[in-house]
């Protein structure tokens, strides 16, 4: 069985997202496979400094940004809403974006999409390759197609059909 | 057709703050492989025997962030050097007071601009149009040449590239780090900007 990679102390496979207008925090999704899963494609060192650095710190930041907005939603300060917007949409679109990446990768993925057009998100960020790939960018992205999770992917475009 | 710049000092020049492996990749891969690729891409074209600072105020697209990213990449490995670092002194030191109240003032801005910016880009203190030394950030290979805010004076990098190796994902303590390879020297003399304009 496979284990799921976890930052820190172990949680439950939260849901990725906060329902909006819940002032539930978000919660870093543990990752659906251990951090060498997807070697020698992705190796185990991107994988928990992306998880655990780059991701958690959108989450974090993310929870911070949306508390000081929900006190200024309370206070009726507009103009400190304007403030917070890009916070909130870097730090949310940071971790939307993670999240999808995660499940779009697959230790036993790779080959060809069966059937439907897929849907599906690379990152090509620095720190996603660089550790591994250097300046080669182009070596990452022949590499992943290697673990591309086209049964999580086929999943999302059936979601999004509905 | 354009050629890399040569580095003024050799790879290891600006350890511990910033390894030989990343000086190597940064200068040998990044910024030669801008200068090769913006070769390739201003062949046949209008912009084939123009200098660069010409190709970079005129174009667009691929030739501008080929062009912008090799002249900044050159204003960035000026900026810095061996056995340099610690606090300016002459001219620039005073127009720093002037500007920013203190030295310390202006690093600690300085810092947190970089440290916040949002992606891919560059951090700069600039000579804006009033005279005045402003801290200004650029997305991606924007500079403010290109932007019109200013007369560049200093530049850091912060694209991960630049700090990935040695620092990971922990920008600030590259950050602080590079505090201790800034060429006063070099940003002293004004005359000399008139070289990159």
């Amino acid at each position: 069985m496979l284990s799921r990679a976890v930052c820190g102390t172990g949680r439950q496979l939260a849901p990725a997202l906060g329902y909006l207008g819940s002032r539930q925090k978000h919660s870093l999704p543990d990752l659906p496979y251990d951090y060498g899963a997807l070697e020698p494609h992705i190796n185990a060192e991107i994988m928990q400094l992306h998880h655990c650095k780059h991701h958690a710190a959108y989450v974090n930041n993310l929870n911070v940004t949306e508390e000081k907005y929900q006190e200024a939603l309370a206070k009726g300060d507009v103009t400190a809403q304007i403030a917070l917007q890009p916070a909130l949409k870097f730090n949310g679109g940071g971790h939307i974006n993670h999240s999808i990446f995660w499940t779009n990768l697959s230790p036993n993925g790779g080959g060809e999409p069966k059937g439907l057009i897929p849907l599906l998100g690379i990152d090509v960020w620095e720190h996603a390759y660089y550790l591994q790939y250097k300046n080669a960018r182009p070596d990452y992205l022949k590499a992943i197609w290697n673990i591309i999770n086209w049964e999580n992917v086929t999943e999302r475009y059936m979601a999004c059909k509905k | 057709m354009l050629s890399l710049p040569k580095l003024k000092y050799s790879l290891n020049a600006l350890m511990p703050h910033i390894s030989e492996e990343t000086l190597n990749f940064h200068y040998n891969k990044h910024h030669a492989g801008y200068v090769n690729k913006l070769n390739g891409l201003i062949k046949g074209t209008p912009f084939e025997n123009k200098a660069l600072i010409d190709i970079m105020k005129e174009s667009s697209g691929a030739i501008f962030n080929n062009a912008a990213q090799i002249w900044n990449h050159t204003f960035y490995w000026d900026s810095m050097g061996p056995n340099c670092g610690g606090e300016p002194f002459g001219e620039i030191k005073e127009k720093i007071q002037e500007d920013f109240g203190s030295f310390s003032k202006f690093k600690d801005d300085f810092s947190n601009i970089l440290c916040g910016h949002f992606g891919s880009g560059w951090g700069w203190l600039a000579l804006n149009n009033n005279k005045k030394l402003v801290i200004l950030q650029t997305h991606d290979a924007n500079n403010p040449i290109k932007e019109n805010s200013g007369i560049p004076i200093l530049t850091c990098d912060i694209w991960e590239h630049a700090y990935y190796i040695d620092y990971r994902n922990d920008r600030a303590s590259y950050v602080k780090a590079w505090w201790n390879l800034i060429n006063w020297n070099f940003k002293m003399s004004l005359a000399c900007q008139k070289n990159y304009l």
